[in-house]
């Protein structure tokens, strides 16, 4: 038998302490000057954790109350027109999937030629070549320099392979290299990590277009098949484009709009 | 709509090939033999299937029937059939016989207007039974009647408080009844468009489903029941303007209501029972097979209620008792000496056929969706079941047995409504990609993709006199298509 449980037992046998419940309630009452009390004190990180504690505590109580007085208030039976009228067999339907499903009501105003977007960005910051590549210098005497390193990020389509290192200008780092994208709709202000297709067009020269290289304000092609848009048609959409809108280099991802 | 044209051809027995015979039994669909098992040439094939049809049955007039073997339609000779299959000609062949309309519905091709008036999305679109008025509910509150001929709103009914989520024709046609998503029922002449009395107040939460008292019941129609929300269903008197009944007793919303010929009700729910009342309120069956919501129920005679007295001849009808009297022979017609049978489609992805007033087990189980099944729907004729389902495809089955026959897929998005033609030869369905489609029942194959629609479609229907078919969906526009 563990031994400390002696006072489980003296109480089975004897039953509690005649003040056994008046002192719990002083000590109780007491409670809350200790620890006010204690909070004054506390100074540093003690201090700070307790804080922290307390903060939570509270915040947690003030939910709960105003929970309760949800429950018990009346309020007036909302009547008013809602937007977006669904049947009644959609009703009861998850409202989660319909965040997902994108407006086709909203045309799509402008046709897919090159550089006539009404892009999010217009403007970019060139870039320098310097910027952008760093010179790779070869040769046994290290002497030879013709040879570039790709320092933003870029995408690199799914078949290719690396050209023999002899006639391998540009060198696109693996670690730099993305297939996904996190792809925000405008209208329904929600993200979706989508895959890259390819790379529509980078402001700062066709030479970036062609490599892949991916900065702020590229246009990119992306898979909007699980989204589940439809053409005018009936037929899925699966390609549209983004424009993205950091700088994929510094922050290791790459964030975009979807044009539409 | 054309008569089709009967086969002059006569039998020819052929002496040379009369000893390629085969022992043939001709049966009804609900396996009935039809006059004794009899040897047929290997020549013969349908036309001459459908004169011995005729006559054995002693039609007055020739009436076109398809034939089936093994659940296959037989459209070749049936030498060639049993050669393709390699069917033994020893044994008894069964032909199951079944009829056809009698007329053709052409299948829609083309949208003959858009028309804008709604501002919000369209909910519900339903022809009147004699196929000449169109109503619908929208999410702008408002109930609009449209002028057919003109292609132009007729009517504007504004007096409900919410989206309006449910119409319904009276089989006379000479009520509109339509359910809000504030629970008021307002009901409407057609006429005028005038809403006649005061709201219908009772139900708590909104509407789910309306279904009048069949014509051949009650001559002039009177009553109706309603579903909603709040579990509830209410039968409604429109000349006494109260509620006569609340059919309660399900935990959660019904979700669809059906009045039965023979006057029972039953109502399906999403706590996964159906439930069947008399016309009185009281409870006299539970249903309870499903293992998810309930979404849809249809039933064999469905197409006949809601069409009452009127058919593909155009006849009008002076008085009501006319009318009463021509809807029952009509109903009797459709439903022969058979039971109705009722199908119910579920959030557990599958369908039950029952008979409901002989059994309370199902008589079939019906699976193969991969989806939750949306929306249900019996044939005219009340051979076919077609069920919609969010799996985007549309299954054919056979509504009789319960057998699968085929399935639709082209929708690449899920399917939301279905609707028949007249004759039961063609099926439309409308879909969240936004169009619509014909499928043709004989090829199992699509006969006709509609797109148009800038959005989801939520609501379709094929006119009973199967002139015209009408969408409404999401992009707020109603859309009706022709031939």
């Amino acid at each position: 038998m563990p031994q400390g449980d002696y006072i489980e037992l003296h109480r089975k046998r004897h039953g509690y302490r005649l003040d056994h419940f008046d002192r719990k309630r002083k000590k109780e009452a007491r409670q809350v000057h200790k620890r006010s009390a204690f909070a004054q004190k506390a100074l540093g990180i003690k201090g700070k954790m307790f804080a922290k504690k307390r903060y939570q505590e509270k915040a947690l109580m003030k939910k709960t109350l105003a929970m309760h007085d949800e429950s018990s208030s009346r309020r007036k039976v909302d009547d008013e027109v809602q937007d977006g009228a669904i049947p009644a067999y959609l009703m009861d339907r998850d409202t989660t999937t319909r965040a997902k499903v994108l407006s086709n009501t909203i045309k799509q105003k402008r046709k897919e030629k090159a550089g006539k977007w009404d892009v999010p960005l217009p403007k970019v910051r060139p870039m320098a070549e310097a910027e952008a590549f760093r010179v790779v210098r070869t040769g046994k005497r290290k002497n030879k320099q013709w040879k570039r390193m790709v320092t933003k990020v870029t995408f690199v389509g799914p078949g290719f392979t690396r050209k023999p290192p002899k006639y391998e200008r540009f060198i696109r780092p693996m670690g730099l290299r993305f297939t996904k994208a996190h792809v925000t709709h405008p209208e329904l202000k929600c993200t979706f990590n989508l895959e890259i297709i390819g790379i529509k067009k980078n402001p700062n020269g066709p030479m970036y277009t062609s490599l892949g290289v991916i900065t702020k304000g590229t246009l990119i092609e992306v898979n909007v098949s699980e989204l589940g848009l439809v053409t005018d048609k009936g037929k899925v959409v699966w390609g549209k484009y983004a424009q993205v809108t950091n700088n994929p280099e510094n922050d290791g991802c790459i964030n975009a709009v979807l044009l539409v | 709509m054309e008569v089709i044209e009967q086969s002059k051809e006569m039998m020819e027995l052929d002496p040379k090939t009369s000893s390629n015979n085969v022992m043939c039994q001709l049966t009804d669909p609900e396996g009935q033999p039809l006059g004794a098992p009899l040897y047929l040439p290997q020549t013969a094939g349908p036309p001459q299937l459908q004169q011995l049809v005729n006559q054995l049955l002693c039609n007055e007039e020739r009436l076109p029937y398809a034939f089936y073997i093994s659940d296959q339609e037989l459209v070749v000779q049936l030498g060639d059939y049993l050669q393709k299959n390699k069917v033994s000609v020893e044994k008894v062949l069964r032909i199951v016989y079944q009829p056809q309309a009698i007329f053709r519905i052409r299948p829609v091709n083309r949208c003959s207007a858009t028309i804008a008036g709604h501002t919000e999305a369209v909910l519900s679109v339903s022809f009147s039974p004699d196929g000449k008025h169109l109503a619908s509910g929208s999410g702008d509150t408002t109930v609009r009647l449209w002028d057919l001929t003109t292609q132009t709103p007729l009517f504007s009914c504004t007096g409900h408080k919410n989206w309006v989520l449910y119409i319904a024709w009276s089989p006379d046609g000479k009520h509109l009844a339509s359910g809000s998503k504030s629970g008021e029922l307002l009901t409407w002449d057609p006429q005028t468009g005038k809403q006649s009395g005061k709201p219908l107040m009772g139900h708590k939460k909104w509407i789910t489903g309306i279904s009048w008292e069949p014509v051949h019941l009650t001559a002039p129609c009177r009553r109706f029941v309603s579903s909603s929300k709040d579990g509830d269903a209410r039968i409604w008197d429109i000349t006494l303007r109260r509620c006569l009944h609340c059919l309660s007793g399900h935990t959660k919303t019904v979700t669809c209501v059906k009045w039965g010929g023979d006057g029972m009700i039953y109502t399906g729910s999403q706590d996964c029972t159906i439930k069947i009342w008399t016309s009185e309120g009281k409870l006299i069956r539970e249903l309870k097979n499903h293992a998810h919501w309930v979404n849809s129920l249809a039933l064999s005679t469905e197409y006949t209620l809601r069409t009452g007295a009127f058919d593909h001849t155009g006849r009008t009808y002076s008085s009501p008792e006319e009318m009463k009297e021509a809807a029952l022979a009509k109903y009797n017609k459709m439903k022969g000496n058979a039971p109705e049978r009722l199908v119910s489609g579920s959030d557990d992805f599958h369908l039950y056929l029952w008979e409901p007033l002989t059994s309370k087990q199902p008589k079939a189980h019906l699976t193969g969706h991969q989806q939750l099944v949306n929306h249900v729907y019996f044939s005219p004729d009340g051979q076919w079941v077609a069920s919609a389902s969010f799996d985007k495809s549309v299954k054919l089955w056979n509504g009789i047995t319960g057998n699968f026959v085929a399935s639709f897929r082209g929708h690449v998005g899920p399917v939301y409504q279905i609707s028949w033609s007249a004759d039961s030869r063609l099926l439309l369905s409308g879909s969240k990609d936004s169009t619509l489609k014909v499928w043709d029942i004989r090829t199992k194959k699509l006969k006709q993709d509609l797109p148009g629609h800038a959005d989801e479609v939520f609501a379709v229907d094929w006119s009973p006199d199967g002139e015209k078919v009408a969408s409404g969906g999401k992009d707020r526009v109603l859309k009706l298509w022709m031939n």
